[in-house]
């Protein structure tokens, strides 16, 4: 069944929430769960777990590169660790121990970026990441994940948990509709087709899939363009398969991220495509080559068009295909 | 092993340590050398490792953060039993295991290390969770004085004192020199003693190739409980080897085929002398 608009349940919680709520009922059952902060159990909802279980809780204080490190070293002694930081400063400031000491090493940490994308707003630029995709999709042995809605996060951290290889997995605090229904299945790896049209297609990942939904409703109801909407929440290992398997009918391709236009999932599928010969009519949509304008995370989609009116406004300019 | 019987190691790693970096016409030489009696005393009077059980999660850990001396370590572990020397030929060699850093596709090895400033933060977390499960076991790290400005180190040297390891030890290979000259002329770390204690280490100086102070100084760690320890080895870039010996060429020099005839006829001589 369709997540429509109609039958959207708005849970009024943020990804990051379920996030926290998720990891205390692991942890609850598993003395093994270990989170690392680097002063961020605040900033990533994890007061309350580190009251109910202060053992299983690290704190190496405003430190990503040790705290990447020590989560490693954890790992590698058997410990499922969840090293929690904002994605701007875990995924840049300690990039050589992503690279050499989770992923090169294989120590099974999984790397949580709060905050992500431009959730910080009008904080600025050292606060956002819009290179995070790009960087660690050239890190072999790292998957990354960007959960659309309540259930993706909560099945992502459920997977990462038992997963023995790397993981990053990055969201915002923004509150989130539920975009899924009780049928709704979810797998690394496996993009996640959310509502089906013969026209167009739409590719988003992370908090940019809700307004995408909402622009293909808008297109349907106002213009008659029927637009197939498509959670890509895991950006490596790409889900190749539905790629190719949308694309071969020749219809116009978006893609919609909050992130750079460089490297993330636009490239991505781009890179794909033109390998495997498919001329589809194709549009990144994303953030610009620049450092962004203030505002709230809000004002920046809509500024740069990652917002119901952008995506439906670069639809109707690319036609039926 | 006695102390004798460790002096003979000692020789006969150097030797390997040279005919493996002579084969593979690369290495780092001078700290592999400043190193390897660190490394003896710590494979055969230290740690709890055992080839045939090397998964055990009681093992003591060892993680060489100054990874470039990744011949001193292959060579310990070959004579450990974890690989047969043979393999060692394949040094750097096309598409071999044994790469010019640590690598955890040779077995025994614990982490990927190479890149410098990494191997501290990788034992405090190794060590947290050593205290978390109630274990045994201890930590071991090879720090090198050239990788001391690596802020990582210090992110690293807050966490072990702010979580009282006791079962963390790290030995600093102070062999005064790096890749640019001295290490004192590039970025001085001088005093590290006082700058350690500051972050609540407890401290030892030993000389890094006098095998009797080694092992007395290991079998006295934790220094403190409640501490983390620093054992200062002082040592002697080259070490073994007349002409390589504080030379600073030496630091991934590669001896010629007479320079390696000479450098074993010096060996043999110190080795007929223990």
């Amino acid at each position: 069944m369709d997540a429509t608009i109609e039958n959207i349940v708005v849970s009024n919680r943020a990804n990051l929430e379920v996030f926290s709520g998720t990891l205390q009922t692991l942890a609850q059952n598993d003395r093994d769960i270990i989170v690392v902060t680097s002063d961020s159990r605040g900033s990533g909802k994890l007061v309350p777990f580190g009251q109910k279980f202060p053992d299983q809780i690290v704190e190496v204080g405003i430190a990503e590169q040790n705290l990447v490190g020590v989560a490693a070293g954890l790992a590698s002694a058997g410990k499922k660790v969840f090293a929690v930081s904002p994605a701007c400063f875990l995924t840049a400031r300690a990039l050589e121990q992503i690279k050499n000491d989770v992923a090169y090493s294989n120590n099974a940490v999984k790397l949580i970026g709060i905050s992500a994308g431009v959730s910080y707003g009008a904080l600025g630029s050292t606060h956002h990441s819009l290179h995070d995709f790009a960087v660690l999709r050239t890190i072999n042995n790292l998957m990354i994940i960007a959960p659309a809605d309540n259930f993706e996060t909560e099945q992502a951290i459920r997977l990462a948990a038992e997963t023995d290889l790397p993981v990053y997995l990055r969201f915002g605090k923004k509150t989130m509709p539920l975009l899924s229904t009780e049928e709704t299945t979810f797998e690394f790896g496996k993009g996640r087709t959310i509502k089906e049209g013969k026209d167009l297609v739409l590719i988003a990942t992370g908090e940019t899939v809700w307004p995408t939904l909402q622009a293909a409703e808008k297109l349907e109801r106002e213009s008659g363009i029927e637009a197939t909407v498509i959670s890509m929440h895991t950006i490596k290992p790409l889900d190749y398969d539905l790629i190719g398997r949308v694309a071969a009918s020749g219809k116009p391709i978006i893609t919609v991220e909050e992130h750079s236009i460089y490297g993330g999932l636009g490239e991505a599928c781009a890179s794909f495509l033109l390998e495997n010969n498919y001329r589809n009519k194709f549009k990144i949509i994303g953030v610009p080559d620049e450092y962004t304008v203030t505002g709230s995370q809000q004002e920046i989609f809509d500024h740069y068009g990652i917002s119901v009116e952008g995506i439906t406004a670069a639809a109707l300019k690319m036609g039926k295909g | 092993m006695s102390e004798q019987e460790l002096a003979h190691k000692s020789v006969d790693y150097r030797k390997k340590i040279l005919k493996y970096i002579f084969q593979a016409n690369a290495g780092h030489t001078g700290g592999s050398l400043s190193c390897i009696d660190i490394l003896n005393v710590l494979y055969n009077h230290v740690l709890n490792v055992d080839a045939a059980d090397f998964a055990s999660p009681d093992r003591d850990r060892y993680i060489q953060s100054k990874g470039h001396t990744v011949e001193a370590l292959y060579v310990v572990l070959a004579s450990k039993g974890f690989f047969p020397e043979s393999d060692l030929e394949t040094l750097c060699r096309y598409k071999s295991h044994y790469i010019g850093h640590p690598t955890r596709k040779v077995h025994g090895v614990e982490q990927n290390t190479g890149a410098l400033g990494h191997g501290l933060s990788l034992s405090v977390g190794t060590a947290i969770a050593g205290k978390l499960d109630k274990k045994d076991y201890r930590v071991f790290t090879l720090l090198g004085d050239g990788e001391l400005p690596e802020g990582s180190n210090w992110e690293a040297a807050l966490s072990a004192s702010h979580y009282k390891l006791d079962n963390l030890c790290a030995i600093l290979d102070k062999n005064n020199l790096q890749i640019t000259g001295a290490t004192a002329d590039v970025c001085n770390t001088d005093p590290v003693d006082k700058k350690f204690e500051a972050f609540g280490w407890e401290v030892r100086h030993v000389d890094g190739h006098d095998l009797k102070q080694l092992k007395e100084t290991f079998d006295a760690i934790p220094f403190v409980k409640g501490k983390p320890s620093l054992v200062i080895a002082h040592t002697v870039k080259g070490k073994g080897v007349s002409y390589m010996e504080n030379q600073l060429k030496w630091h991934h020099g590669v001896p010629t085929q007479q320079q390696y005839a000479d450098a074993l006829e010096e060996l043999d001589l110190l080795d007929g002398n223990i």
